[in-house]
């Protein structure tokens, strides 16, 4: 008997293939999920959110205070919404999300600005989500400082803030426009493979076990290895297909840029697959039925989404969370995928990411190895 | 039995737990040639799990034996290749056509002239023109039809069928049958698996096992005599009421109604005949002794012993 039937193979690839066929609605959603999720998440998410609703507590009206409002509005942050009159008015509209901001502007501004009183204008901000209006505050200070320094001229230039004695001069690399989508898009694609693969693999093996034809199928001279190559190398195929659609969406509407080697991609892209394939194929071995394998699929997306450094920033996790995303197949990719497409990366750059998704590899093939054999009996 | 038959399944004393739990126990058989076995128990005693053990889909803890001649424990991939092995759920693919399924289990045999193979049996089945259905669309007869088909595809030697006819219509059942007497007359080895008991008679041996035991092993003809079964016939009109009457008296163990009498069969003979006859004179009616056929033994096993699943860590289907 032959330890491996490339004829039995080919059936078992045949077969997977003329099913992945027949669900029309899988195979429409392996394709068009990867389009779906660019578009909604490539434009939806924004780090550096712009056009947040403000309203004025107007104290003063001289042209000083208009010059601070205009400037404000030019800055593309703040979109004037209305006036509020008083603190409790004011607090009320934070409180009911009628505004993100209120700008305070005390009484006699303008003339505690001439006296050089420093006069404090109050912006309220609704910290509630500190990713919201962490940009908004951060800019206003340059805002304002502009325009005083343009308005207070001849004798008054005095009261102008002083210089620092020294410049900063941030120079944005890879990124130089701060587009979020130059970020979340490649990351992008290491979340969808991984909800795709690791799910479809973990459906069709318990699928093959739930309807009960896993039992005729072992009954047959079918080696195993035959039904696992047979049945996974399908959806490698998927994976690549679906790649392959991402890719070319994201050059053409998000203009990202793939600056770095193809070879280096490549490789990390299909160790990547495999390792989420692994990842369903142990689920599979866990999961009775094919809601099971569904519901713990998902369980892996959360981590992948949350601990990878996809959402926010990985260096800004706590240690022990860090330890964890270490763990996380994503983390390693994305980091790989960013490197190589924005940050002009080759082989040599991200052969740590190859260590580790080859690590991770290794556990999760041993563990759903040494599950496969306790099943079988 | 003759020592000149060829025997197909040699089993001596293999075991199988799951967990705490004994499913096969000590179990012991010997299927000559030819001969239509039934597998007789209530659910949960054991059958499947033995069943798998023969076609090399589990290895036991304990025991040994061979099927087909090949060994049980070390030559699993040759008697996988010789044996059709039909599961007790249809287990082909319901998104495949009838003529996929077919083809697929002919690659997994790596049948010669495999386009041929799967049109013969299309014909044999009277399927040739439903060949691009889905076997979905099946009704439950013909699944189980497609399912005999795909289990013969590469012409066994042996055939394990656990329960075939669970959920079928008794014509097909009565065609299905018509079948396994034509294949064993063909030299073809049938074991079989069943919950009815008109399938039971069609057997020419039978095994009963109950919690993974076999209680009772031999050829139909002789298992009521091994079961102990006596058996009184009794006539006469209002037999309802009279099968009410006579149900727990001294030495009844079970009253069946045959047509136009009823039989009460005991395992104490003496006990038994004296309450027959004190009715029987009583109420003036015809009784007469029977030879205990299979059937009232068949009703006296299943109804003697509870559903095995009763008892827990019961295996993994």
């Amino acid at each position: 008997m032959k330890w491996f039937s490339i004829s039995r193979f080919l059936a078992v690839l045949t077969k997977e293939f003329i099913q992945m066929r027949r669900d029309r609605l899988t195979f429409a959603m392996m394709i068009g999920l990867p389009i779906v999720q660019l578009l909604l998440f490539g434009f939806a998410i924004n780090a550096d959110p712009r056009n947040l609703p403000t309203m004025i507590d107007l104290g003063d009206n001289g042209p000083m205070t208009r010059a601070v409002i205009s400037a404000m509005k030019t800055s593309d942050y703040f979109k004037f919404t209305g006036y509020v009159d008083g603190l409790a008015d004011g607090e009320r509209a934070l409180r009911t999300g009628e505004a993100n901001f209120i700008v305070v502007i005390p009484p006699n501004f303008e003339r505690d600005i001439i006296r050089g009183d420093k006069p404090e204008i109050l912006l309220a901000a609704d910290a509630s989500d500190p990713a919201a209006t962490g940009g908004a505050v951060g800019a206003l200070r340059g805002i304002l400082n502009v325009v005083i320094r343009q308005n207070l001229t001849g004798a008054l230039a005095g009261n102008t803030p002083r210089a620092s004695p020294f410049s900063i001069n941030v120079q944005r690399e890879y990124n130089p426009e701060g587009r979020t989508s130059t970020n979340i898009v490649p990351g992008l694609l290491g979340i969808i493979l991984s909800m795709t693969m690791v799910m479809i693999t973990a459906v069709a093996i318990v699928k093959e076990y739930e309807q009960g034809t896993m039992e005729m199928l072992i009954a047959t001279p079918v080696r195993p290895l035959e039904v696992m190559f047979g049945k996974i190398l399908p959806y490698v195929l998927v994976g690549y297909v679906q790649t392959l659609v991402f890719l070319a969406a994201s050059f053409a509407m998000f203009d990202i840029p793939f600056t770095g080697g193809k070879l280096a991609f490549f490789i990390g892209f299909n160790l990547y697959i495999v390792v989420n394939l692994a990842l369903g194929f142990l689920i599979s071995t866990v999961a009775k039925n094919q809601m099971q394998a569904m519901q713990l699929s998902f369980f892996t997306i959360l981590p992948s989404i949350l601990l990878s450094g996809f959402m926010f920033p990985f260096a800004g996790m706590p240690g022990w969370a860090q330890f964890l995303g270490a763990g996380v197949p994503a983390t390693h990719f994305l980091r790989l995928v960013r490197k190589v497409m924005l940050k002009n990366a080759g082989i040599a750059d991200v052969t740590g990411e190859y260590m580790a998704l080859a690590t991770i590899l290794l556990v999760i093939g041993l563990i759903a190895a040494k599950r496969y054999r306790q099943t079988l009996d | 039995m003759t020592q000149d038959v060829e025997i197909v399944i040699d089993v001596k004393a293999i075991s199988k737990k799951f967990g705490h739990h004994t499913v096969v126990d000590n179990f012991d058989i010997r299927v000559p040639k030819g001969a239509v076995y039934g597998f007789l128990g209530p659910n949960g005693s054991g059958k499947t799990t033995t069943i798998r053990i023969l076609c090399g889909l589990l290895t036991p803890d304990a025991g040994s034996g061979t099927c087909l001649g090949f060994d049980l424990r070390t030559e699993p991939e040759e008697i996988k290749a010789r044996v059709g092995y039909m599961t007790q759920k249809f287990s082909l693919y319901q998104d495949l056509t009838i003529r996929e399924n077919l083809d697929f289990v002919a690659r997994m045999f790596s049948i010669k002239k495999r386009r041929n193979r799967v049109d013969a049996a299309l014909e044999n089945l009277g399927l040739a023109d439903r060949a691009h259905q889905l076997a979905a669309d099946l009704s439950g007869g013909w699944k189980q039809r497609l399912a005999l088909a795909a289990c013969l595809i590469h012409d066994p030697k042996l055939l394990l069928l656990d329960e075939p006819t669970a959920g079928v219509d008794p014509k097909a059942r009565r065609d299905f049958w018509n079948e396994i007497r034509r294949l064993s007359k063909q030299g073809v080895t049938v074991l079989v698996s069943t919950h009815y008991m008109d399938e039971a008679v069609q057997c020419d041996s039978i095994a009963y096992i109950a919690y993974g035991k076999k209680l009772i092993d031999g050829p139909s003809a002789s298992i009521a005599q091994q079961v102990g079964l006596t058996t009184y016939r009794l006539e006469g009109l209002h037999l309802a009421d009279l099968e009410d009457r006579i149900t727990g008296q001294p030495g009844v163990v079970q009253v069946a109604r045959f047509g136009t009498g009823i039989h009460v069969s005991g395992t104490d003979e003496a006990v038994l005949g004296k309450t027959v006859k004190k009715i029987a004179t009583a109420e003036n009616r015809r009784w007469s002794k029977q030879p205990a056929g299979l059937e009232e033994a068949f009703i006296y096993l299943m109804t003697g012993s509870n559903d095995n699943f009763a008892t827990p860590d019961r295996p993994q289907q």
